[in-house]
């Protein structure tokens, strides 16, 4: 399954990545199972992508940890929204 | 209904003018608008950097539209957000609604600006002396967006 990813906010400036083609390894089938990979990247990734820091969209909706994952999703990983 | 996101500045009375120009029904016209202030809990702030989801942002902010369109009779909505580096006491955001009656025009008003505050994908990132910070979501606006769920309070 191959998705788009982008990241705004803390996780892009942390992370230095606004966006990146993904190839996913089987077995990847929600927003939770896609978290978990990412953070085996290392530990800046499993630190800015913890569950309590990190906020997501898929394809330009507001998602869930339980959000399911299809091929060509637009996947955002993003911080807390702080607009207005 | 119009939404704008741009770093540009804009001129509120520009563009009161224009939601009001030839639409004699509109009885009430009410405006928020959104300052960077010079303080927060990190300090003084120096600046401020607002970043969007280019895509997701005006589609968030055309749902939170229609949402108070079907809630008020509405004649017209305007939302502009700015993005990019701003300074205290510059304008960041402008909510503005015109309706027949005030009170449709005040509570869209602020509903609009409650939602925007915690579902539109926009990030700000203070600059004080401390060193910059991403603010979080506040769980005060989160309270506040939650009050519009409350049944039987669609005032």
């Amino acid at each position: 399954m191959k998705i788009k990813l982008l990241y705004f906010g803390r996780p892009r400036e942390n992370l230095r990545l606004s966006n990146e083609a993904a190839e996913l390894p089987a077995g990847i089938t929600n927003v939770a199972d896609l978290l978990a990979w990412l953070r085996t990247r290392g530990p800046e990734w499993a630190g800015e992508l913890a569950d309590n820091r990190v906020r997501c969209a898929v394809n330009q909706e507001l998602g869930m940890l339980s959000t399911p994952l299809r091929d060509g999703d637009e996947v955002a990983f993003f911080s807390p929204i702080s607009g207005g | 209904m119009s939404i704008s996101i741009q770093r540009a500045d804009f001129d509120v009375a520009a563009e009161l003018a224009a939601l009001r120009a030839g639409r004699t029904q509109v009885g009430a016209l009410v405006s928020f608008t959104g300052l960077v202030r010079d303080f927060s809990e990190n300090g003084n702030i120096e600046n401020i950097y607002l970043e969007h989801y280019p895509g997701m942002s005006e589609q968030a902010l055309e749902q939170i539209v229609a949402d108070a369109n079907r809630r008020w009779q509405l004649l017209g909505v305007r939302v502009i957000h700015r993005v990019g580096e701003l300074h205290p006491n510059d304008q960041i955001v402008l909510v503005a609604t015109a309706s027949a009656h005030r009170a449709d025009a005040f509570a869209a008003c602020e509903f609009i600006m409650d939602y925007l505050k915690t579902s539109a994908p926009f990030w700000k990132r203070e600059q004080t002396a401390q060193g910059a910070k991403w603010l979080d979501t506040k769980e005060s606006d989160v309270e506040r967006a939650k009050r519009w769920d409350t049944p039987g309070d669609k005032r």
